[in-house]
């Protein structure tokens, strides 16, 4: 089959994307221990004369703060409870905080970027490196209780997931009224430029690896590659609707991978049961090859889930850096280089948006396949 | 390590939105959609098989046509030697008819010539006779009269008879 060249270089691919993130990761350890001995004697200035902080103090701060790329990079790709727009201009995003006393909902605003605390009506919250904490009577943060409160506020990137999903909802509902007005004509308009994606997503990504019984999963295999794709091209926009890092975030990935890990083993037939639980071989290679097949259940969405993640973050952070370049050297000069390395950057970013929805969506078709291919 | 944490927030707003976005696209956007691309094709299929058909249907009508006009043809060629060969009967039938008849006729006046020149000739023979009777009987009457009367008396008759 031709999957195999996919899968063989989907793992090469793999080995590499993991490799730069087990680097990158420990770049980042390293250089936020800096940022926290950096940060914590600011904060203490800052508590310590917490009344007195006022708006012109605060810009004083910004303007001798030195640049701190990976600071900047990560709090661009980072989840945040405002949505940053301009300058120190910031939407204000609802928190919704699940505690034990039950759901407390008030608006990011009343934290003024973190400066001001909180007075819930359960508890004291601050924010802190865009958590949400608890502070206890001392004026100090308590961890324990902090653990205790759930925090399900819409933040940065539900609230551009939630742009997206209408946006696709706009997009797929306004095209199926046009076949619905247009009965065996032509497509035309928005309707001919998704027609064809539709039809590469049945022909070119379900039936050659699901076969027959494809129609049952067009619905799910579409949702996600128009899900993954909008997104994706929607984090590349950097204004405001778009900017967010939404499928260059772990939990997002994790759902997606959660739900091929749950549709292919619902539709699972005997055969890819046997296949896991009494595989051909040896009975006493038994002990070996259950467990293997059974982390290889978990295995595959885990590649999955990492493989979105991993290439969109990879993306933000290139196209961050290239841009930081400018601060870093702290002269204009550089722009145009940073520019044009940008300009192909977010060319090649274009590409990978649709590159990883696809690979995200051939690949549980592939799981799927796999599940409900009937031996004879 | 903040960055490969999920966060459970972000974990339950994507999975329930997600869920509802797959619902809501699978009732109002995926059924339509794949229905009506489905639909089309197979509308454009049944067309260019009944185009096939047509087209079967067609050069079976054209060959079925040029073996009725060869038959014809060939039918009419098949009169037409008939027609021909029937003339040519005709004709030789006539032609001999025609001959078997003008052969009788010639002979029929062949007979009739030799009855009129038979008759003929026994005419002049009784002419003949009767003249030479005649002119013996005159030479013989003038030979009793006069001898020079009746030498020119033969010699006139002798012109008479040159006349006749």
């Amino acid at each position: 089959m031709d999957c195999n060249q996919v899968f063989v270089s989907k793992v090469k691919r793999l080995i590499v994307v993991f490799t730069l993130l087990i680097a990158f990761l420990s770049i980042k350890i390293d250089t936020f221990a800096q940022v926290d001995s950096a940060v914590v004697p600011v904060d203490s200035v800052v508590a310590g004369s917490a009344e007195a902080v006022s708006g012109e103090h605060g810009a004083a701060k910004h303007g001798e703060e030195k640049f701190e790329p990976t600071k900047v990079i990560m709090e661009h790709i980072a989840d945040s409870h405002m949505w940053h727009l301009w300058g120190h201009t910031s939407l204000p995003l609802p928190v919704i905080l699940y505690t034990a006393n039950g759901l407390e909902v008030f608006s990011s605003g009343n934290f003024h970027h973190g400066e001001h605390d909180y007075n819930g009506k359960y508890n004291n919250y601050r924010l802190e490196e865009d958590h949400i904490k608890v502070v206890g009577a001392d004026g100090k943060i308590d961890e324990e209780a902090s653990k205790s409160v759930l925090d399900f506020s819409i933040t940065k990137n539900v609230a551009a997931m939630f742009v997206a999903i209408l946006i696709i909802l706009i997009v797929f509902i306004s095209v199926a009224r046009a076949y619905k007005k247009r009965v065996g004509k032509a497509p035309k308009g928005l309707q001919s430029l998704i027609e064809p994606i539709i039809v590469f997503v049945r022909d070119d990504i379900a039936k050659p690896n699901i076969g027959h019984k494809y129609a049952k999963f067009m619905p799910y295999l579409l949702t996600v590659f128009f899900f993954i794709w909008f997104n994706n091209l929607l984090g590349l926009i950097p204004i405001f609707p778009g900017g967010a890092n939404v499928t260059g975030n772990i939990a997002l990935t994790f759902v997606m991978a959660l739900g091929t890990m749950i549709i292919v083993n619902i539709n699972g037939n005997k055969y890819y049961w046997k296949h896991i639980l009494t595989p051909d071989v040896p009975w006493w290679l038994y002990p070996i090859m259950i467990p293997v097949e059974l982390i290889g259940i978990i295995s595959k969405p885990f590649a999955l889930m990492i493989r979105l993640f991993a290439n969109i973050t990879a993306g933000h952070i290139i196209v961050l850096s290239l841009i930081s370049l400018i601060f870093i050297f702290e002269t204009a000069w550089i722009s145009p280089v940073s520019v044009a390395f940008v300009i192909f950057m977010d060319v090649l970013e274009l590409l990978v948006a649709f590159l990883q929805a696809f690979i995200f969506t051939l690949l549980t078709a592939l799981f799927i396949g796999m599940a409900v291919e009937e031996h004879h | 390590m903040d960055l490969v944490t999920p966060s459970i927030g972000l974990i339950f707003w994507t999975g329930i939105s997600f869920i509802c976005l797959l619902i809501l696209l699978r009732k109002f956007a995926w059924k339509p959609i794949l229905g009506a691309i489905h639909e089309r094709e197979q509308s454009i299929d049944e067309a260019l098989n009944k185009a096939e058909l047509a087209k079967q249907e067609m050069a079976r009508l054209t060959s079925q046509n040029q073996d009725l006009m060869q038959q014809a043809r060939a039918e009419r060629d098949e009169i037409l030697k008939e027609a021909k060969t029937l003339k040519d009967g005709i004709l030789n039938e006539a032609k001999k008819q025609a001959q078997v008849e003008g052969a009788k006729l010639i002979e029929k006046a062949k007979i009739e010539i030799e009855n009129q020149k038979k008759a003929a000739l026994a005419e002049v023979k009784d002419q003949v006779s009767s003249l030479s009777l005649e002119i013996a009987e005159r030479v013989l009457r003038t030979q009793l009269d006069d001898k020079a009367k009746q030498e020119t008396l033969v010699a006139n008759l002798l012109k008479d008879v040159e006349l006749n």
